[in-house]
This record gives structure tokens, sequence and C-alpha cells, in this order.
């Protein structure tokens, strides 16, 4: 924001809106690395933690939702105000979302924490270290009105979703060989398909953070790679010569 | 070819000068500069109103958009030591002329001030006067006619029609000013320049007179100076920010509130300066 406004409380409210959206997104990064953690270390309590946490950034939420309502009516902002409240009402529904799917995974590792370990958890968890990643960079666009980064992070997606439709044929391999896979082989799946959630998310706040530094849309469409769902594995009796 | 035109203009064109659209606008302003004695208050303006459109003029007080809407019809020659420069055109009509009839240009362009002020006559009176002296009509009941009819335009029949004859000044303060606009459109005028309507009106009187001039945008071409940005977001289609004497930004009223093209014009519509 270039200058103070002339009624300096009009600042604090918005700063207010700001560090709300900080501190949700704060959660939603610890949220998902804890579910992660407590996956790939099969830590069913860790993950009940982490179902118990998510009603903090619910909480937040509403918090924003009444303070923006109010800015919104008391102060009638204008362009860049605005766009910044705009902005932060979308981004914090985007940010509990986030939260929700951290919490899905948490219960799904309650489910995995009691079969038997399956190897390509390993590279969900990858998976979810990326986007972890693109939760911080994104949260540092908005703070600092950092467009460049945004966009940074929009187009890192990309290696997410190719992550996640490799992700998608090696689960169902592994499925195929050995059907004792196929209730930890599903869970994850679903994992996947949540980490690979909180990453489209994640671009959309990325896409806000755009908008309200420049004032229009980000030009051109991001390449969308995640073709997982196309994916089909032949089964191996099919195949014949597999093996 | 085209690469030589845009350098025959590029050549001939002043700065800040705006090329001359195949579609005329309603008010073609080229240059205007108004002085007050050695102070200059208005800096080379150049600026299209368009026909049926709302333009509003803000800015902080002092610059200029008051100055400019007085230009529009002449009001400033009514001020001492004051003179305008530049070029307004109203229809091609240059109007920044001394040979200019400014009883006529008044009739074709009028005005709505910031405090009601109705003649001290009463309610017919007011709005029969324009039509009166304009020769406007040639019989009584004609008048009547065109009485009814601008007291209708301006949404104030209803709350009159009985009280024709008792004074425009016992009206409420939201009513004197739709009184004021009755008087103003009865001469059929082009143009009608308010200047602040709504500041002396309670947010009742206010609405009533915003969904009054956007029902006359049909028919007139309006040029609102306003200091609420709430009022010209509401009422305009356009909307031109003044800054020291100087149009700093003209467009889409819906553009300059979301997403304005010059910082100063940011910086004033959220409040960070003026």
């Amino acid at each position: 924001m270039s200058t103070d406004h002339i009624v300096k409380s009009f600042d604090a409210d918005l700063r207010k809106l700001d560090n709300i959206i900080a501190e949700m997104g704060g959660l939603a990064e610890i949220q998902l690395a804890d579910a992660i953690d407590a996956m790939l270390k099969r830590d069913a309590e860790k993950a009940e933690l982490v179902i118990e946490h998510d009603n903090r950034l619910d909480e937040l939420e509403t918090q924003l939702d009444e303070r923006a309502t109010e800015l919104l009516a008391l102060r009638q902002p204008m362009a860049e105000d605005l766009r910044a409240v705009i902005c932060a009402l979308k981004t914090s529904a985007v940010l509990e979302r986030i939260g929700d799917y951290a919490k899905n995974i948490a219960k799904r590792t309650i489910a995995l924490s009691q079969t038997a370990p399956i190897g390509p958890a390993r590279t969900v968890a990858r998976m979810g270290q990326l986007v972890q990643g693109m939760i911080k960079n994104v949260l540092d666009a908005y703070v600092s009105r950092d467009a460049d980064k945004a966009e940074d992070v929009r187009h890192r997606d990309e290696e997410v979703d190719a992550l996640h439709t490799s992700l998608f044929r090696e689960v169902l391999t592994y499925m195929m060989e050995d059907p004792r896979f196929i209730t930890s082989g599903t869970h994850l799946l679903f994992v996947a398909k949540n980490i690979e959630r909180i990453g489209d998310h994640t671009t959309s706040i990325a896409r806000n953070v755009y908008v309200l530094v420049n004032g229009v849309a980000p030009e051109e469409q991001r390449a969308k790679s995640d073709a997982s769902s196309y994916t089909v594995v032949e089964s191996p009796t099919k195949e014949g010569t597999a093996g | 070819m085209e690469t030589q035109e845009t350098a025959a203009t590029g050549a001939a064109a002043p700065a800040g000068f705006i090329a001359d659209t195949a579609e005329d606008p309603k008010i073609r302003t080229r240059g205007c500069s108004v002085f007050y004695g050695d102070k200059q208050a208005l800096f080379d303006v150049d600026l299209d109103i368009q026909e049926n459109e709302v333009t509003a003029l803000i800015g902080p007080s002092g610059c200029g958009k008051s100055t400019y809407l007085r230009c529009i019809n002449r009001m400033n020659d009514t001020i001492d030591g004051c003179s305008v420069t530049g070029s307004i055109r109203l229809d091609g009509d240059e109007i920044i002329d001394k040979g200019v009839d400014v009883v006529l240009l008044r009739a074709r362009v009028g005005m709505v001030f910031q405090k009601p002020n109705p003649f001290p006559k009463s309610i017919f009176e007011n709005v029969a006067y324009g039509p009166r002296i304009h020769g406007l009509v040639s019989s009584k009941s004609e008048l009547e006619g065109m009485v009814e009819n601008s007291l209708k335009r301006a949404g104030l029949w209803e709350e009159v029609k009985d009280r024709l004859h008792q004074p425009g000044t016992g009206l409420s303060g939201g009513q004197q000013q739709r009184l004021c606009i009755a008087r103003a459109i009865a001469v059929e005028p082009e143009v009608i320049l308010m200047d602040e309507p709504c500041s002396a009106l309670d947010p009742i009187a206010t609405a009533k007179i915003e969904e009054l001039i956007d029902e006359l945008r049909e028919n007139f071409t309006i040029v609102i100076v306003t200091h609420s940005m709430q009022q010209a977001a509401r009422v305009s289609q356009k909307t031109a920010f003044f800054h020291l004497g100087n149009l700093i930004e003209h467009g889409d009223t819906n553009k300059v509130f979301t997403n304005p093209d010059n910082e100063k014009t940011q910086d004033y519509i959220t409040g960070r300066f003026g």
C-alpha cells in the first residue's frame, strides 16, 4: 500500500485483515505439514490433533468475514482498498478449505496407520512438501503484494499436477499387483487428490494476489497438467507377458 | 500510410491532446484554462463529455472542478477578473467566445446549485418563469402542460399538484432541489450542470435526486460536481478527477473506482490525501 490513509484507523482495519490472513495461512501450512508427517510416521495420535486443530481455521474465517463486512459497511473502500477486502474474503474461504483437505488427510492417515505400509506414501509426502512450499510463498506474495512471486506459485502447480498423475499410476499398479494394498492404496489416492486440490486452491490465492496488485486478472491460462482423470493402467493379466 | 497519419497528428498535437474521435461528444473541451486575475485555476483541460451520460467531476476543494463546470455555461463571466481561454464546443458550437449569446447558451445548458434556490414565488411560477421568458409557449394551457410535465419529470408532481400556488420556499430542502431541477428542465436544455446538488440534503432526499439523475440521463447530458465519492460512483458513467487545476484522469466510472490508472486518483478516492 502506497501511503497511509488520512483516517489512520482505516489502515489499522486493513492491516488487521492481512494479519488474520497471515495467521490463517500459517495455520493451514502447519496443518498440512502435520497431516503429511503423521501419514509418513503412521502416527494416528498426531492425526487426531490435526483434526482437532481445524476449528481454529474455521474460527479465524468467521472472524475475517465479520471484520471484512464491517469494513465494507463502515469505510466503503475504493480501488486498491476495495480489492484488498475482496481478496481477503476470497482468500480466507480458500484457506479454510485447505484446512478441510488437511483434516481429511489426517482422517485417512488414521485408516492408513491400521493397514500395511505402502511404498508410494513417500511420493505423496514429497507432493505434500511441494504444496506446503507453495502455500508459504503465496502468503509471502500476499503480505508483500508481490505479483511476480504469486505468478511463480501459479506455475509451480504444474509440478504438483505432474507428480499427481505419475503417483496415480504408481498406486494403481501397486493395487493390481497385490490386492492387500487396495485399502491403503485407495486411501493414499484420496490423500494425493487432497494435496493436488490444495495445490489448485493455492494457485487460486496466487490469482487473487495478482488481481489485488494489478487490478486485472492474469492474462494467460495456466497449463493444466493433471492427467490423472484420464489415466488408465492396463491389468497385467490382460497384457499376458507382464511380470 | 497509417504511420504517416499518426506521425502527422503526433507532430501537431500538444501535450495531453485527445484525438478527435469519429463519434462527436456532446461537449468537447480542448486546452481550456481559467485565470482569476493572475492566478491560474485551471490548466489546459482536454475533456470529452458524451451525450446522455452522467459525468462526475471529483477532486479536493480548489482542484478546479467547479471552475470547469462553470465554464460550460459561462457562469465564470459573472466573476470580475476571470478569463477563460481554449475551446469548449457544445455540439460543435464554440461557447468560449465573446460573441456568444449567454442567455441562449444558458437555456441550452441549465444549472442546479448546491443550495436549493427557488425564486420567492409560487411553485407554479418557479417552473413557468423560464418557458415564459424564452417564449417557449404560446398559450396558458400550453404553459400549464409544460409546468406539469416538468414537475412530473422532476418527480415532484404528486407531492405538489394540490398546492401549485403556494410559495416554492415553503417546500422541504429535497423538494426545493427537485423544484430547481424542474425549473431547469422546463426550458428543455440539452445539458444540465449540477454543482453538489445533494450536499445540503438528507440521505432520503439525496436518494431521490440520484434516482432522478439516472432517469434524466435518457433525455439530457448531465455533468455533476460532487464531494461524495460514493455519489459519483452511484450516479455517473464517466468520472473525471481534477487536482490542483489539472485534469488527472478521466474514464469509465467503474474503472476509476476499482482500478484507476493514476496514483493520485487512487490516493484521493481511497482517502489518502485531499
